[in-house]
């Protein structure tokens, strides 16, 4: 094992359903997330992203195969690989203070007037001051966002998985909170796992993209993101990112092609990728 | 996005004041106004003017009101007699006990319902055999089974009330999403810090629902074993003097059984809103 390789995942395969019925969603996934990297996961829709967040952090065991976080198997869902999740699961009945000191709280892992004063800090961190004794049905979308890496943050993870922790948002929120996690990620290197279904973003945010198959997922391709830091979102438009764009696209759209060729259910979502390809 | 220029937040009676103010403001109060009197003008032509069938009986709302504040009531009973309050006293006694064993006991069982499998699998088919019995068919076991008159009527109530609030609280919890869950396994919860963090606060909204409709339960199957077997109480004020026929009296016990059950529904309510800061500010000030 290398020093740098927090989480590993060897050979990794889970299926669902009865015997006869039976459904391979991951296969032969074989990956290693870096230490202070963003490791960014891309996939066609439905290609079992999902399934693959379930296992990093401990809600399902893989069938075969083995996950790793710094040389132990994960066996159950703990605070070391922690989730930010898809949809807001903020605790709608605990105000945003209440809400990031959740965790260290219930676990009693910290004296109380250093959680107090570590739990201000992140909430200034993620700009919610103001916000700190409203409930999450009293905050926007990105404010919501936001609490949410705060919970996260406090805990002081081996790995942050986010689970297309954007999605949901509109344009311009989305925009803001790229930047606004670029600038975190910078500021302080965190191991990250970033799962996402938008390649731009990934692009922009990561170090590495994994690019998956389609189902049942496994490592298609990976892409090292050779950008500058610190980075913006201007970079976009840079013949460099265009290039790695252009490439995952077509990756992407050689998938996506397969699930067509099965069935005509993904032919909106083929339609749309082969439109911005 | 500055929350600065918001003055501090009024208290107490200030804040009362001013929400009064505001709720005049809007048509809700004179509306409300306005179905009554239509109600009552109804009323009135229905049982004392024009006394058609099958109202022709039936004790309008002039000869019931002037019997209710009368010093020296014709039938014996109303605002200035002893026995009025003796029978709103002791059907509110009765409720409140019943009420509060039933919650005491449905809530808990609701909460372990809904959380463990295992638990649901020896309970809910009980349950669900014994809650469709209705609760009249309760009462001669009832009777059979308790001496007196206080403590069959209570059982009863109890047990109706009972059943609304276990089956509402069972749901409460399994409509909790499952994403707090995870977020709260992740975050390292042990499983009671999980019960008394994300069980019971998750399914509080469909708690305070269930006791809403369950006071209102407990408030029929009281006034139903209090009209068979009474010696007091609202629904024996109705059974009495229908047989002794004192239709006005009897009238007057009904309409009083719709004030208190009203009041006693609404403390249910704003004892929810109180339990339920979150939902109340978000709804009621629409965001930050």
């Amino acid at each position: 094992m290398n020093q740098s390789d927090v989480m590993i995942l060897e050979n990794v395969s889970k299926s669902f359903g009865e015997d006869w019925a039976r459904e391979s969603v991951v296969e032969n996934l074989s990956l290693t997330v870096k230490r202070d990297q963003l490791t960014a996961i891309v996939g066609p829709s439905g290609c079992g992203k999902s399934t693959i967040v379930n296992l990093l952090a401990g809600f399902e065991l893989p069938d075969e195969g083995r996950i790793t976080l710094e040389g132990k198997p994960v066996s159950g869902p703990s605070k070391d690989s922690l989730v930010v999740f898809q949809e807001t699961a903020l605790m709608p009945w605990l105000t945003t203070y209440q809400n990031v000191v959740f965790g260290p709280q219930l676990r009693g892992d910290m004296p109380k007037n250093e959680l107090k004063s570590a739990a201000e800090s992140i909430i200034d961190t993620v700009g919610l001051r103001e916000f700190r004794d409203k409930y999450p049905l009293q905050l926007s979308g990105g404010m919501q966002r936001r609490a949410e890496l705060a919970r996260a943050l406090i805990n002081q993870p081996l790995v942050m998985i986010m689970d297309e922790p954007f999605r949901g948002l509109d344009a311009m929120t989305r925009q803001l909170m790229q930047e606004f996690y670029l600038r975190l990620c910078e500021q302080e290197a965190r191991t990250n796992v970033f799962v996402t279904s938008e390649l731009e973003e990934a692009i922009i945010l990561a170090d590495s993209i994994v690019v998956l198959s389609n189902k049942p997922a496994s490592v298609r391709e990976m892409l090292q993101i050779d950008l500058p830091r610190p980075r913006n979102l201007d970079m976009l438009n840079s013949t460099e990112a265009y290039e790695y764009k252009r490439h995952a696209m077509e990756i992407l759209h050689e998938e996506a092609m397969k699930s067509f060729k099965g069935t005509d259910t993904n032919s909106d979502f083929l339609e749309a990728y082969s439109r911005r390809a | 996005m500055s929350n600065q220029n918001v003055s501090s937040r009024p208290t107490g009676l200030q804040y009362f004041l001013y929400k009064s103010a505001k709720a005049l403001k809007t048509p809700t109060p004179y509306l409300a106004f306005l179905g009554i009197t239509l109600w009552l003008v109804t009323y009135y032509l229905l049982c004392e003017q024009w006394r058609i069938f099958p109202f022709y009986k039936v004790p309008g709302p002039l000869e019931v009101i002037t019997e209710w504040i009368n010093k020296d009531p014709i039938w014996g009973t109303s605002l200035f007699t002893e026995d009025y309050y003796i029978n709103i006293w002791v059907s509110c006694r009765r409720i409140f006990i019943a009420f509060a064993l039933a919650t005491g006991l449905g809530v808990p069982l609701g909460l372990f319902m809904g959380w463990s499998q295992k638990f649901k699998d020896y309970a809910f088919p009980i349950l669900e055999l014994l809650r469709p019995i209705p609760i009249l068919a309760w009462v001669p076991l009832a009777i059979v089974m308790f001496a007196g008159f206080e403590t069959p009527i209570i059982y009863l109530a109890t047990l109706a009330s009972f059943f609304v609030t276990a089956l509402n609280t069972m749901l409460g919890v399994e409509s909790i999403d499952e994403s707090y869950f995870r977020a709260a396994g992740c975050l390292g919860s042990k499983k009671h810090h999980i019960f008394l963090n994300v069980v019971v606060p998750g399914a509080l909204p469909y708690i305070f629902t269930g006791l809403q409709i369950s006071i209102g339960v407990a408030w029929f199957s009281l006034v139903a074993a209090e009209m068979i077997s009474g010696d007091y109480g609202l629904g024996y004020m109705i059974m009495d003097s229908y047989m002794v026929n004192k239709y006005t009296t009897m009238v007057m016990a009904m309409l009083t059984l719709g004030f208190v059950g009203w009041i006693t529904s609404a403390m249910v309510r704003s004892a929810g809103d109180r339990m339920m800061q979150w939902r109340e500010r978000a709804l009621g000030q629409g965001g930050a």
